[in-house]
């Protein structure tokens, strides 16, 4: 698992069922590099300069949204948000003419976010730009697993042979099929923790422990990470309440320290505190939630740049 | 005219017939079928020389096709579904009421037969809806619908709502001998699912459609059909749980009778993932199934539990395809590719032989929604489709008939097609591709 | 395979420039080394070690990757990707005296690079350029204050310079390439 590739096959990140184990290795050590950028006085490098990236974004979103902002400023392209409701789509213009009458403006990337599983790859297939897959529906957010997988590996050194638990809804979550793709890859040993009516069939197949029991997720668990809650789900009947869901499956101080002593525990956000983890868990010294952000910069400035800022084998000296 | 078709393989199971025999037509009857015809029965004939490698049998009846008009002519008419059905083999076609106006009164089921009239190609057999709109609350006029034509009650695109009203449909249609087509699907359960629920769905992020949804209705008209005596046909079977029911509810007495479609026992819901995912060529309802839900169909299929192969023909816009997985339309044409995808995945591959694939596409059909055919006895009409069982096929959606591409079969090699078509004694499809029949000139 | 720098060679070399970096700058105050990854690194590292041998004092040392600010990252991606590797600066350049080292001067383009990387890190008093080899053929005006050897050479040949730290022996090597670069 420590062999890194030399480039990116393809010109778009549409998920992380189509990265090899050595793809994913390049990113993060890519990712390395960019986040010294972040250090520095002038927090910029010229590397995209002259390429314009769209955030095309269907669905709300602030966090994954300003996160890519930056990462697209940092690397000196020229950004363009653009914030779609889904009511105007259900008016008139279907995905393919939105994404088309943009590609008159010749963008290197699109970074796509959509409420349907599978948008990016019908505009991977339909667009001369680089399709960068920021969340769709309920299927993949290759981006986040990636940033995931950058926190742990910074914390604990590798992937490999690491126990790690990670509770919610499972059912609904792209981050939860992003990571558990990755980890595997990476030779991680992944338990999934959620409610049976929150559970998604065939999580054996992928090599995945499913269980009920959130106890038995987190023993011994070298990180821990909680997925959100979305409130409506409760509309569906998938749990009775939001009391209930926190005193069986919340994370609470209690059951973070059946993991191991120096357990991490992370988040994606943004948190219900409360719902699916306890404040003083959040807050607490084993949570890394803020690096993940952090973090989330580099790993979106090395996709970028992989995807974005190719170049010849070699360049004269 | 007469026509004598010479030398083919004739196999027509409820006549007991397979074996090389002429078949003399005469005007749009059967005259005689043997194996030498007397020269005065055939003086003045056409002769057409078809040889072994051809199979004649009785005309192939789709009991499940949508034509979309009135109302959807952008996406089919009946001129253009009849010219596909006839392309495909099909001597008539039972067409679904979801058109717009729903067919659930007899002047759309008239408007309907004039069309299909006019275009003069493969017989239409309108099928009621079973509540006004379809709406699933107040039973359609189904006596006046039945005057004007139809030949069976369905609320298809939608089940029949509820229990009640399925009980109704069956004693009340019961009263002509005419089936209830239910499009078999708990809409609870099923949610706003859009592909199987199962692990490929789930690795898609697709939101699910249970084999449990199909499995309570289907069993739930069973129940019915036994406490009213009444016949219901079960549109589009998909689940082994499906298959298994009407086994059990054969047995036990029921009327019940079931359909499935070539893309359910060629295809399962691994394809979601390969060779294109999220292909919406794949998008039907009910959705492709599990591997062994495939299974268990074509063993229905073999030991008779399923009595009939239907397309359930969806023709569709390209731009209600070529959109989001989510929000494009549910549904595959099927007229022009269930004939060769019948014969290389069902006969050659020896799960079942000329005979029974007969059965499963003309005689069952035609008994269960009353009409004739089935049969090309002497005095029978003269409703055939000729089949060239060895005839290499690459599958052209640019080339269909319909004026739907919308199928995942593009491009797929098939063993087995369709030679020549005729309705009536009237040749309405030749073939190009097979010399024998190329002769036949369309009058 | 021409070897036209040898261990002992590459050593004098070096032990020259170090005598000459020290004159010209009338010794080593404010003075910092940045060598350009990946080879300049090892190069930067023993003039340091030189200069601490001749004058007594510590001179700070660091290393510069320059994949971000090429100016051929511009084309569209065919080949494999650089590699980015991290930038290790761990002093501040404002008014130093800075001398980037690289192990061959060429086209000029990778100082070209290197010379707007180390701007947005702060502002130097002045930049001086270290090389191994210069092997002529400037596409930009830009030259180096002190060279290990002048090489003529020709565009279809390739200078490969090879150093203890990462290739195991210190040599310099000019291999003719068929049809065009390496």
């Amino acid at each position: 698992m420590s062999e890194t590739a030399t480039r990116l096959r393809g010109k778009d990140l549409l998920g992380i069922a189509d990265l090899e184990a050595a793809e994913i290795n390049l990113i993060l050590d890519t990712a390395e590099a960019m986040k010294e950028v972040a250090s520095r006085p002038i927090k910029k490098v010229p590397t995209l300069r002259g390429k314009t990236v769209i955030n095309l974004f269907f669905e709300p979103s602030t966090r994954t949204r300003t996160s890519f902002e930056i990462a697209e400023k940092r690397l000196s392209a020229d950004t363009l948000n653009i914030a779609i409701a889904m009511s105007s789509v259900v008016k008139g213009e279907t995905l393919i003419d939105t994404a088309q009458n943009l590609e008159a403006i010749a963008p290197a990337i699109m970074v796509v976010r959509h409420g349907s599983s599978g948008a990016c790859h019908l505009l991977a297939r339909t667009c001369r730009a680089g399709i960068v897959n920021a969340g769709d529906g309920t299927h993949e957010h290759p981006t986040q697993g990636l940033l995931d997988a950058f926190t742990i590996r910074e914390r604990k050194g590798r992937i490999q042979g690491l126990k790690i638990a990670i509770v919610g809804d499972l059912l609904h979550s792209r981050v939860f099929r992003s990571n558990i793709l990755l980890l595997t890859k990476l030779g991680a040993e992944v338990w999934a923790c959620g409610p049976p009516t929150l559970m998604p069939p065939g999580l054996e197949r992928l090599g995945v422990h499913p269980t009920t029991r959130v106890e038995e997720a987190v023993e011994g668990a070298d990180a821990v990470m909680m997925l959100r809650i979305q409130l409506e789900r409760m509309q569906g009947g998938f749990f009775p309440s939001l009391r209930e869901y926190f005193n069986v499956f919340g994370m609470t101080p209690e059951r973070v320290r059946l993991a191991k002593p120096d357990a991490i525990v992370m988040h994606p956000g943004p948190m219900n505190r409360g719902v699916e983890i306890a404040s003083e868990v959040a807050d607490g010294p084993a949570s890394v939630i803020l690096d993940q952000v952090t973090n989330g910069v580099a790993v979106r400035m090395a996709v970028l740049y992989l995807l974005a800022g190719g170049g010849e084998n070699e360049a004269a000296a | 005219m007469k026509r004598l078709l010479k030398g083919a393989r004739v196999v027509d199971p409820a006549s007991g017939v397979d074996g090389i025999r002429d078949v003399l037509i005469d005007g749009d009857r059967i005259a005689l079928v043997g194996t030498s015809i007397p020269a005065a029965a055939a003086a003045g004939a056409v002769i057409v020389e078809l040889g072994p490698s051809l199979v004649v049998c009785p005309g192939f009846v789709d009991m499940h096709v949508h034509l979309r008009e009135p109302g959807y002519e952008h996406k089919e008419t009946v001129a253009t579904g009849t010219a596909a059905a006839v392309a495909g083999g099909f001597t008539a076609v039972a067409c679904m009421p979801n058109t717009n106006p729903v067919n659930d009164n007899a002047s759309v089921t008239r408007f309907i037969l004039k069309q299909a009239s006019a275009a003069n190609l493969a017989r239409v057999y309108p099928i009621g809806a079973v509540s006004h709109g379809s709406n699933g609350e107040y039973l359609a006029e189904i006596a006046d619908m039945r005057e004007a034509g139809c030949v069976a009650f369905s609320d298809d695109g939608r089940p029949v709502a509820t229990a009640l009203l399925m009980r109704r449909a069956l004693e009340y249609a019961g009263m002509f001998g005419m089936p209830v087509i239910d499009h078999c699907e708990d809409r609870s359960l099923a949610g706003e699912g859009v592909a199987h629920e199962g692990f490929h769905a789930a690795q898609l992020g697709l939101r699910g459609i249970p084999s449990a949804a199909e499995d309570v209705m289907v069993d739930r008209d069973i129940v019915l059909a036994l406490a009213t005596g009444g016949h219901a046909h079960i549109a589009h079977l998909s689940t082994a749980g499906a298959v298994r029911s009407v086994r059990e509810g054969k047995a036990r007495g029921a009327r019940v009778t079931c359909e499935v479609t070539p893309h359910h026992f060629v295809l399962a819901d691994e394809s979601l993932r390969e060779p294109l995912v999220y292909d919406t060529n794949l998008k039907m309802n009910p959705p492709l199934r599990g591997g062994s839900d495939r299974d268990a169909l074509i063993t229905g299929i073999r030991d008779g539990s399923i009595d009939v192969i239907a397309t359930d023909h969806a023709p569709h816009h390209a731009d209600d395809k070529r959109v989001e997985f989510d929000r494009a339309s549910f549904g595959i044409v099927g007229l022009e590719t269930a004939v060769s995808l019948g014969l290389d995945r069902l006969v050659h591959a020896g799960i079942i032989g000329l005979g029974r694939f007969v059965e499963l596409l003309s005689v069952n059909p035609a008994r269960i929604l009353g009409v004739p055919g089935g049969r090309i006895a002497a005095g029978d009409t003269a409703d055939i489709t000729i089949l060239a069982p060895d005839l290499a096929v690459t599958v052209s959606a640019a080339a269909f008939r319909s004026r739907a591409r919308n199928t995942p079969f593009d491009g797929w090699t098939l063993r087995g097609g369709v030679a020549a078509t005729l309705v009536g004694g009237r040749p309405v499809f030749a073939n190009p591709g097979v010399p024998q029949t190329s002769g036949f000139e369309r009058s | 395979m021409p070897v036209v720098m040898d261990q002992d060679r590459v050593s004098r070399s070096l032990t020259r420039i170090a005598h000459e970096i020290v004159e010209r700058n009338r010794g080593v105050d404010e003075l910092a080394l940045v060598g350009v990854r990946t080879r300049g690194v090892p190069i930067a590292r023993r003039l340091a070690a030189i200069l601490l041998e001749i004058t007594g004092r510590d001179v700070p040392n660091g290393a510069l990757d320059i994949t971000l600010y090429r100016d051929d990252l511009m084309k569209s991606a065919v080949g494999p990707q650089p590699i980015v590797r991290k930038t290790e600066i761990p002093f501040s350049i404002d008014d130093r005296h800075i001398v980037l080292v690289d192990d061959v001067l060429f086209t000029g383009r990778t100082i070209r690079a290197a010379l707007d990387a180390l701007i947005d890190f702060g502002r130097p008093r002045t930049i001086q350029l270290v090389v191994l080899v210069d092997r002529g053929h400037r596409e930009l005006p830009i030259k180096a204050d002190y060279v290990g050897k002048n090489l003529p050479t020709a565009l279809s040949e390739t200078v490969s310079v090879r150093l203890q730290e990462i290739d195991g022996i210190d040599e310099v090597v000019i291999e003719r390439v068929e049809g065009g670069q390496a």
